[in-house]
This record gives C-alpha cells, sequence and structure tokens, in this order.
C-alpha cells in the first residue's frame, strides 16, 4: 500500500479487532466492487452468460462484507467503553462475532461455487445471524450514557 | 470537515435525493414504449442508494475521521481521494443515463457507457481501498 515518509502517529488508533473488521470490510469493497464493475460492462458488452450467476456474491460481499462489517468495525471502536476492565466488553463474544461474520460470508460464496450442495446456504445465514447476535449482546450494555 | 468529505457528503446527500425521486417515478403507469425504461431505473435506484448514498457517504467520513496516516500526511494521498471522488461520481452518471436508455434503445454508445461506468466505479473503489488501507492501523 501507500508509503509516505514521516511516519509515527499514534494518536487515535484502533483496536486490532476493529483493524480485522475494517480491513476484511476494505477486502470485501474491492472484491465486490469488481464482481459490480464485471456485471455491469456484462450488460453493455455480454461477456458470458455465466457472469450473472456472480450477482447473488456482489450483493453478499457489498451488503455484509463491506458495509455491514464496516459499521460493526467502527462500531466496536467508537461506542462508549467501561470504566474498568475489559474496558470494551465480552471480547470473545466480540471475535466471535467477526470469525462467524467471515465464514457466513465464505459459505455464501459456496453456494455459487458449489450450487449441488444441500444445506450451505442455510448454514451461511445461521453463521451470520450467530454473528449479529453475538455483537448485538456485545455491544448491548456499551450503549449507554457517560461515565455510566 | 476536509473539502473532499465535504464533497462526497453534498454529493451523497444528492444521491440519496435523486434515488428516492426515482421511487416516486417507478410508481407511476407508464405506456408499453418506455415501460422497459422505467424497469431499468430499478438497478438505478438501487445503486443510487448504496453506492451513491450509503458507500460515498463511508467514503467521505472514513477520510475525515480515521486515524491519521503521519504528520506529513494526516489523510494519506488527497489526489488518491479525489481521484475516488471523481471516478465514482463520473462512473455513477454515467450508469444512470445509460442503464435506462440501453434498456430502451441497445446501441454501441449505451453499451460503451456502461461498460466506461463499471470500469470507473471499479477503480474509484480501489483507489479508496489504497487510501484507507495504511490508516487503518492498531494502537
Amino acid at each position: 500500500m501507500l508509503r509516505i515518509a514521516g511516519r509515527g502517529l499514534k494518536k487515535n488508533d484502533m483496536p486490532r479487532l476493529s483493524v480485522w473488521f475494517i480491513r476484511s470490510a476494505l477486502i470485501y469493497l474491492a472484491l465486490g466492487f469488481t464482481l459490480g464493475g464485471l456485471l455491469l460492462a456484462n450488460k453493455g458488452w455480454p461477456l458470458a452468460s455465466w457472469m450473472w450467476s456472480l450477482l447473488p456474491s456482489h450483493i453478499e460481499f457489498v451488503m455484509i462484507g463491506w458495509t455491514l462489517q464496516l459499521v460493526m468495525g467502527v462500531a466496536f471502536w467508537i461506542l462508549p467503553r467501561f470504566s474498568r476492565e475489559p474496558r470494551r466488553g465480552n471480547m470473545p463474544l466480540a471475535w466471535a462475532s467477526y470469525g462467524l461474520l467471515n465464514v457466513g460470508i465464505a459459505l455464501s460464496i459456496g453456494i455459487t461455487l458449489f450450487p449441488g450442495v444441500t444445506g450451505l446456504a442455510l448454514l451461511a445465514r445461521l453463521a451470520q445471524v450467530g454473528a449479529v447476535l453475538a455483537f448485538a449482546i456485545h455491544a448491548w450494555p456499551r450503549v449507554k450514557p457517560a461515565g455510566a | 470537515m476536509p473539502p473532499l468529505t465535504r464533497w462526497f457528503i453534498k454529493s451523497s446527500l444528492l444521491c440519496l435525493v435523486l434515488a428516492l425521486t426515482l421511487r416516486v417515478l417507478q410508481t407511476g403507469e407508464y405506456p408499453d414504449q418506455i415501460a422497459p425504461m422505467i424497469s431499468a431505473l430499478s438497478p438505478v435506484y438501487f445503486h443510487l442508494f448504496m453506492v451513491g448514498w450509503v458507500t460515498q457517504a463511508i467514503f467521505g467520513v472514513v477520510f475525515w475521521m480515521f486515524p491519521k496516516y503521519s504528520l506529513s500526511a494526516p489523510r494519506g494521498s488527497e489526489r488518491l481521494g479525489w481521484i475516488s471522488f471523481w471516478l465514482l461520481n463520473v462512473g455513477l452518471s454515467l450508469r444512470i443515463v445509460a442503464e435506462p436508455m440501453n434498456a430502451l434503445q441497445s446501441g454501441w454508445l449505451w453499451s460503451a457507457l456502461l461498460v466506461s461506468s463499471g470500469l470507473a466505479q471499479w477503480l474509484a473503489g480501489l483507489a479508496f481501498v489504497a487510501n484507507s488501507w495504511s490508516r487503518v492501523k492498531e494502537k
């Protein structure tokens, strides 16, 4: 990535889990835009009929991989912290939510690649529900007035 | 708020208004000649909302509020940020025109504009990722 002289700032840096959430979101943004660009180009100049099978993955990458994951990463970073450790709440639950979300997205790619495999779609959706449930349980007590 | 963020966010607000205005247009009854064009507005509406509004607002806020890259270049490469802004908005504008027109009467011009739109938006996304990656960093 970009290299600019004079690094060394540490203020406002983010926690490790947010870095994982947000960098994963950036990867899915790049993947989602790549598939989107291909699909749009295919509308103008048809390249291959199978190209439309990429549409569910495009939607998954942009909606879940990029938008939802970025929001979760930023929320973990900026929601109010507790005065005592662990200051960002239940860490194993928050990490579980990251893992489940990305397993869910990976499984959803499998739906496109292996359409004959039964149960994959259900497994992907269950993993994603588990992810947002874990995240909601983690974030709930952090939505509080300052100093509480 | 830096100028690029103001452009991103104001542009995202315009996209939001335009997206919901298209939803109004889609509720009408239209003659058969232009019905395909109105139907082609569905993906335009959706992308104005998700790319023009949601993603563009995120781009603007990320450029503004993410951890600083360095003392000399706190927001990374400003030039790359502006490239991302213009590619995204030119690409989206091309789509708004070309997608309904292509549905009405396909031709080489609309095809070329759709391909250009896809390419521009793709490059905008990559430029944003390249500029933001190093600002996502741990304590």
